[in-house]
């Protein structure tokens, strides 16, 4: 049993779009945000020009509540570089709202990961980013 | 009388003239990816008894550059994609009368030697997957547990599928890791864990090396130094890039046909239909398979069992030699070679017409007479099939 923490400075980051600025924005303002398709209604995620089940191009962004569930999870015992800390779990998210992200699970002991285990977004700094990491709710 | 009915099949024309791999190794000192390309290039021709001035397409990786550094002067060339999707482009010029023979060739040598980080084709760039320390076997990985979670798939059917597969590389003195094993389950369980469920021995390894495929005319063939091989059919499935977006067995797109945790059933079905056959006539299996579970995945998303069945189907020894399915013969990517880029896709096609052929040193199926080969994978969004025979269509 390993308990899970935040990746620290040092590790790559995204480097952001145009199109995504707005998300990064959002985490740093402790928001998870999301866009909408204002044709069909669908929900977009990640952020994109387009509505990928319309192609409509009118997309709004709405915030989240980050509550969700875990939808498949998995612990890195490898890191991906060694500007990783092991382990780490990557884990999708199935967001209340109905989309999916993928992300990290912290705060966490790896023996409690759980296909449905109930979770909650928690941002956290990373050196110049914040990153929209999940904790057990 | 009338004339006897004439095949409308799209690949009548079309044979696989030969195949041919170079040595494969952890690392082959002196050659880079482009040496040991021209290696697999020349290897072909000499093993099909053809002369390159004979060659007039070039298909896969690198294709201008093969054109250029052999001298075949102008040339048709294919998309740049390798694997299934170049041997079927290339079938397709064929067919059309684009060109008469082509050459695919690829290899990987030199990239990667420091063994610090994971493989660097394997590593996302894109901002949101990236700082989520992703790489391959976590994207497989994310793929794997949400089949455990609907149906109860275990640690031990993935080591019964990484065994299995193993143990055919290990006694292919071509393979990588030949002589590494035997393998037991409970030897792939009891290696470390890397990216949980997959412990190291449910993943694939990296090597190096090199392989190629020649193409011609169904008529070319039958002169040619080995027994000609037949496309019965052959279907792409891609549900978006590799590595980019969260790998969801729940992806769909708008249609909503196929989740992503099905990609290459259509691609599958569609194989069968062409060729007017299904699962049952499958001699032998070349499946892709970059972690165990891929190949668990694949026997549901190809129709040979139903959904959730995949576990079960594995076991009892279906798979393995002298069972209804031998799987992945040589050793595949875990065992026979992964050398990067697409020439470990392009092996598994290869070693269906080895088959085929009859030419296989060990786990030649005797009597062999439909392979059904595939690339990709659940984790990368995308899975490719070819139908293979050694019978014209």
């Amino acid at each position: 049993m390993t308990r899970l923490e935040a990746q620290t400075e040092g590790i790559p980051l995204p480097r952001m779009s145009n199109v995504s600025q707005p998300f990064w924005d959002g985490c740093r303002a402790g928001r998870l945000l999301y866009q909408r398709c204002q044709t069909c209604g669908h929900i977009v995620f990640e952020p994109a020009l387009l509505c990928r089940w319309c192609t409509g191009r009118i997309l709004q962004w709405e915030q989240s509540t980050g509550q969700g569930k875990v939808y498949s999870w998995t612990v890195a015992y490898r890191p991906q570089t060694d500007a990783f800390t092991t382990p780490y779990a990557p884990v999708i998210v199935d967001l209340d709202e109905g989309f999916q992200m993928l992300s990290n699970i912290i705060d966490c002991d790896t023996d409690d990961l759980a296909v449905g285990m109930r979770v909650q977004v928690d941002f956290r700094e990373v050196g110049p980013m914040t990153l929209p990491y999940f904790r057990p709710a | 009388m009338p004339p006897a009915p004439v095949s409308s099949h799209p690949y009548r024309d079309v044979a696989i003239a030969a195949v041919y791999n170079t040595t494969q190794a952890r690392r082959l000192e002196g050659h880079d990816s482009l040496s040991i390309t021209i290696e697999a290039a020349l290897g072909v021709l000499e093993t099909a008894g053809v002369s390159a001035a004979d060659v007039n397409g070039v298909g896969g990786e690198r294709t201008a550059d093969l054109v250029y550094l052999l001298g075949l002067g102008p040339s048709w060339v294919g998309g740049g994609m390798g694997g299934v999707p170049a041997v079927l482009a290339a079938a397709s010029a064929i067919a059309a009368g684009e060109c008469h023979t082509v050459l695919i060739a690829c290899g990987g040598a030199g990239v990667y030697n420091d063994r610090v980080a994971t493989a660097p084709w394997t590593r996302p760039a894109n901002e949101f997957v990236l700082p989520f320390g992703m790489y391959t076997a976590l994207e497989f990985a994310l793929i794997a547990r949400r089949h455990m979670a609907m149906y109860g798939t275990s640690s031990k059917h993935l080591a019964e599928v990484a065994a299995t597969i193993r143990n055919n590389g290990h006694v292919n003195p071509e393979a990588v890791y030949y002589g590494r094993g035997p393998y037991t389950r409970e030897d792939i369980l009891a290696s470390r864990i890397v990216a949980d469920p997959f412990h190291l021995l449910d993943c694939s390894m990296t090597g190096e090396g090199g392989g190629a495929m020649l193409l011609t005319t169904a008529d070319r063939a039958t002169d040619l130094r080995l027994p000609p091989v037949y496309i019965l059919g052959g279907g792409i499935d891609q549900m978006g890039p590799a590595y980019r977006y969260a790998p969801s067995w729940d992806l769909v797109g708008a249609r909503q046909d196929y989740p992503n945790g099905y990609v290459g059933k259509r691609a599958a079905a569609q194989s069968f239909a062409m060729a007017g056959l299904g699962p049952s006539d499958v001699d032998v299996c070349e499946f892709y398979d970059p972690f165990s579970f891929e190949i668990i995945r694949q026997f549901e998303a190809f129709d040979f069992c139903r959904p959730g069945e995949g576990p079960d189907f594995v076991m009892e020894g279906r798979i393995g030699p002298g069972g209804q399915f031998p799987t992945t013969t040589d050793g595949g990517l875990l065992s026979y070679s992964h050398a990067g880029g697409t020439v470990q896709m392009l092996q598994r096609v290869m070693r269906g017409v080895q088959q085929l052929q009859g030419q296989c040193r060990t786990m030649q199926v005797d009597g062999a007479e439909v392979a059904l080969c595939s690339n990709g994978g659940a984790g990368a969004l995308f899975t490719n099939v070819i139908l293979l025979g050694n019978g014209r269509p």
